[in-house]
Formats: structure tokens, sequence, C-alpha cells
């Protein structure tokens, strides 16, 4: 076990090995929740913690759980760990868990959360888990904030809500476009990050 | 230790689960206290943000004591049944804010839930709703502040109207959704459409009070507000909704408007002079407000 390069644990995900446009894991939502910048990123924030500390105790439970009911355990874990985000998102930040309203929930159904504790976290210890856990989710957050980046300016002229595109751009003609608030144009450039990747990262590309 | 073994198996999904539910029980009644607070303190400056729109002097900063504001801007808080009948009193907090009370949602879940039935045909349950009032005096002008219930595209959709004091000018609005597209009919939540209902009045005659519809198919514009394009279905629903409560609201409307009239026709004979023209002027500057466009 001594030869993990935290490093490459730490980095990989975040670009090389980034969950969103390379194993393509965590899709829907990242459609879903990046309309605006402020969900996006509250939402980046709790998958981060939660992958993180579902991989980190995961790791700690990996010698003791049942194999049989492995998945199970899994799940309850990072129920656990999504439901104390969502109360807790209600109790300090409600406004924005009203935002992600059900999305917060979602993040159960992350498959970034329960892949990375299958392929991770169950053969290692749980400080590699932990980071492998912040990375892996720091690289969906990372997606997830380009993509509502590029939604927020386009979509509604804003971003974290406050007026990026000056009015006399409007009084002149132009016009927010109403498409790219809609989740098929997430899906395009989700697609178009995809593409820069991997016209930049020549060994992902299919003979 | 065989940890696959049927023994280990149960015996380690049962204490985990235990575990797990002991865990989350503790952290939700820990925090409930403060969501629920949360909770009613948004009800509480969306009812004030209704009834300030009411008028233009009046704003609200960011930040500012809700709570303070409430207690010193409300009137009277009560509940009335679709007969117009005061049905209960409401805390205002004018002693201690802390004490303030107002509906939450599932409270006008529940109301409207009865008036489903009484639409279905159980019209003897007229009596037993207990639709919530709320008197605001801004600035001297009595605000009645009401609320509509109803369902959404994906969920529950709410707001609250501010009306005149006669009893169908709706001089403020505001709404609110659990979780409505974002962009599209979460749209609803924002000023170019709530701006919208300013000045627009409810048709207390008719059959339909209010309605929410595409310009076009819009035939009495002052009882009607244009829908978001791209969400019809909330635009429509919350149509619906105002429509139906309102409907409900309309005795007490009705009855409080004349007792308004009765009031001011009397200071107006007292003061000699026309010095209280209290309704009309302030119906016909609304209106000259006009339609937000909120098309995208």
């Amino acid at each position: 076990m001594s030869d993990i390069n935290y490093k490459e644990v730490l980095l990989k995900p975040i670009f090389k090995g980034n969950p969103v446009t390379v194993l393509v894991l965590g899709i829907c939502s990242s459609l879903a929740v990046t309309v605006q910048m402020e969900g996006a990123c509250v939402m980046a924030l709790s998958v981060i913690i939660v992958t993180g500390l579902s991989s980190f105790v995961a790791s700690i439970l990996r010698n003791t759980i049942p194999n049989r009911i492995r998945i199970i355990v899994q799940l309850v874990v990072v129920s656990l760990m999504v439901i104390l985000v969502d109360q807790i998102l209600k109790a300090y930040a409600y406004s924005v868990s009203k935002t992600l309203s059900v999305y917060v929930g979602l993040i159960i159904t992350n498959c970034i959360v329960m892949g990375r504790i299958e392929a991770f976290a169950l053969g290692n210890k749980p400080i590699p888990s932990l980071l492998d856990g912040l990375a892996n989710g720091a690289g969906y957050g990372l997606i997830l904030v380009v993509v509502a980046f590029f939604r927020e300016i386009l979509g509604s002229g804003t971003l974290f809500g406050m007026r990026i595109i000056p009015q006399s751009f409007y009084d002149a003609g132009y016009m927010d476009n109403g498409l790219i608030i809609l989740p098929p144009m997430a899906l395009i450039l989700l697609g178009i990050i995809v593409w820069i990747q991997r016209s930049i990262q020549k060994d992902l590309q299919e003979k | 230790m065989n940890t696959n073994g049927n023994v280990y198996t149960v015996i380690y999904s049962t204490i985990l689960v235990v575990l797990v539910a002991a865990i989350l029980a503790f952290v939700a009644m820990s925090l409930q206290g403060k969501q629920n607070e949360n909770v009613k303190l948004e009800t509480i400056s969306k009812l004030l943000g209704a009834a300030s729109q009411a008028d233009e002097t009046m704003v609200i900063e960011e930040g500012a004591d809700v709570l303070g504001l409430y207690a010193e801007k409300i009137e009277d808080a009560f509940f009335v049944n679709g007969l117009g009948e005061k049905v209960g009193e409401m805390n205002t907090g004018k002693e201690n804010v802390k004490d303030i009370q107002v509906t939450s949602t599932s409270d006008l879940k529940k109301q409207n839930d009865i008036i489903k039935k009484i639409e279905d045909g159980q019209s003897d349950l007229v009596s037993t709703l207990a639709l919530p009032v709320y008197v605001f005096d801004i600035n001297g002008k009595d605000v009645t502040v009401i609320p509509c219930y109803g369902a959404g595209l994906w969920g529950p959709i709410w707001g609250y109207l501010a009306i005149n004091e006669d009893g169908k000018t709706i001089d403020g609005a505001v709404f609110d959704h659990k979780g409505e597209t974002p962009g599209l009919g979460a749209k609803i939540a924002d000023a170019p459409f709530y701006n919208a209902f300013h000045g627009k009045t409810f048709n207390l005659d008719g059959d339909v009070v209010f309605t929410v519809a595409k310009a076009s198919a819009i035939t009495e514009p002052e009882h009607s507000v244009d829908a978001i394009s791209g969400a019809t279905i909330t635009s429509q629903a919350l149509g619906k909704s105002i429509n139906l409560w309102a409907k409900y609201y309309k005795p007490y409307l009705a009855e409080s408007a004349a007792a308004h009239q009765a009031v001011s026709a009397a200071d107006s004979t007292m003061t000699v002079s026309g010095l209280a023209e209290p309704q009309d002027s302030v119906s016909t500057a609304a209106a000259v407000e006009t339609n937000v466009n909120v098309e995208e």
C-alpha cells in the first residue's frame, strides 16, 4: 500500500481522469444544476464533501463489510453523508438549498460517489481514499463550474446573479440565448469540453 | 473472522442501519429548530415583500430586521372561512417578535386540499376553511395580503398577493416554488414577472377571477397577466391557483372593501372636502404601470 502516489491520486481526477469528461459519470446532475454559478458551486462543494467523506468511511469499514451486501452498505454510507449535507444546507444556507432543491438529495445516485468507493476506497487505506474522494469530487465540480459559467453568462447575462452583459448590449439588440438554459445545450457544452480535452490528450482518442 | 457468513451479515447490517438511523435522527432533531426558523423567516419576508410593493417608498433592504419590521407594519392577522367570517386569530408579535405566527406552506396545502374537496362538490366544507389574512398598515393605508397555493409542474407553487383597500386591485405579489425548472418556471419568483401583477384587478363579479395566460389568449387584460414563455404549465398552474383561492376570499374581500368604503365615506363627510379619495387615485396610479414583458 505504500506505493500510492499522492500527487497522482489528487491530480488525476482533476484533468487526466476526470470523472465527468473521461469516465462520463454524473452527467445527469451536471446538466441539471449548471444553470447558475451559485448553485453549481454549492453543488460542487457538496459533492466534494460527500465523495470525500463516504470514501473515507467506506475505507475504514472496508475489512468488515460482508461482501454480499457490499453495495448496500456503500449506499447506506453515501446516503448518510448526503442527508447530512442536505440537512446542514437547509439549516445554514437556506436560500441555496432551495435553488438546488432535489439535486442535493440526488447526489446519492451520482455514480461518481459509488464508483470511487467501489474502485478505490474498498482497496485502499482511509487517508488516500479520502483524498481520492475529494479529488474526484473536485474534478466533477470543476466541470460543473465551467459549464455553469458559460450557461449563466450566455443564458442570463449574469454571473452569481450579478449582471455582466451591460444593458447597452440589450438595447443594441443582443438577446440572451434561451436554449442554453435548457439541458440539451448543457450536454452540447459538455461535449465540447470532452472534445477539447481529447484533442489535447491524444491518448484518450480511440483508434 | 468470516465476514461472509449469514449471521455476520445480518448482525452487521442491523448494527449499521440502527447506527445510521440514530445519527440522522439526532442531526435532524438538532437542526430542526433552525430549519423551521428559516422557513418562518422566509414566509414573513415574503408577506412583507408583497405588502411593501403597495408603497414605492418602502424598500426592504437585504439583512433588514424582518421580524421587527413585520411586527411594526402588521395590523391584524387572522383566519377567515369561505363565507368571509373570521374564524381565528394569529399572533402578530406586537409584544414579542418571537411569538409571530404565520401559516407555513404545509398549512396552505391543508387549506388547498379542502378547497379541492369543495370544488369536487362537498360545498358544506366552505365554512370549515381557515384561510389566513394579513392586514398591514403601509403608510396609513390598509394592505391585505392573502396567499395562494397550488401544484406547479414539478412541485407546489405558492404566493402572496397584496390587495388594495378596494378589495380587488393587486398592489403587490410575490411567488415561490419548490422545484420549478430554473430559468423557466422558476421565473415566477422573479421581479419582472410579479411586477406585471401590479394594478391588475380581481374580477369579483365573474366566474374567472384571474388568469395567467399567453398574451394572445388574454381576453380581459385587466384581470390577466402574461404567462412566461417556455413555462406554460407553471404559469397556468399559478393562474389557476390564484383564481381558485381568490374565489374563496371573495366574500371576505367584498366585506372589507364595503367596510372601508363606509369608513372613508364617513371620513369625507366629516372633513367636508374630498381630502380622502382612497381607492380610485391609488388604483389608477398603479394601473399606469404597464405590462412588463417577461418573455426572453
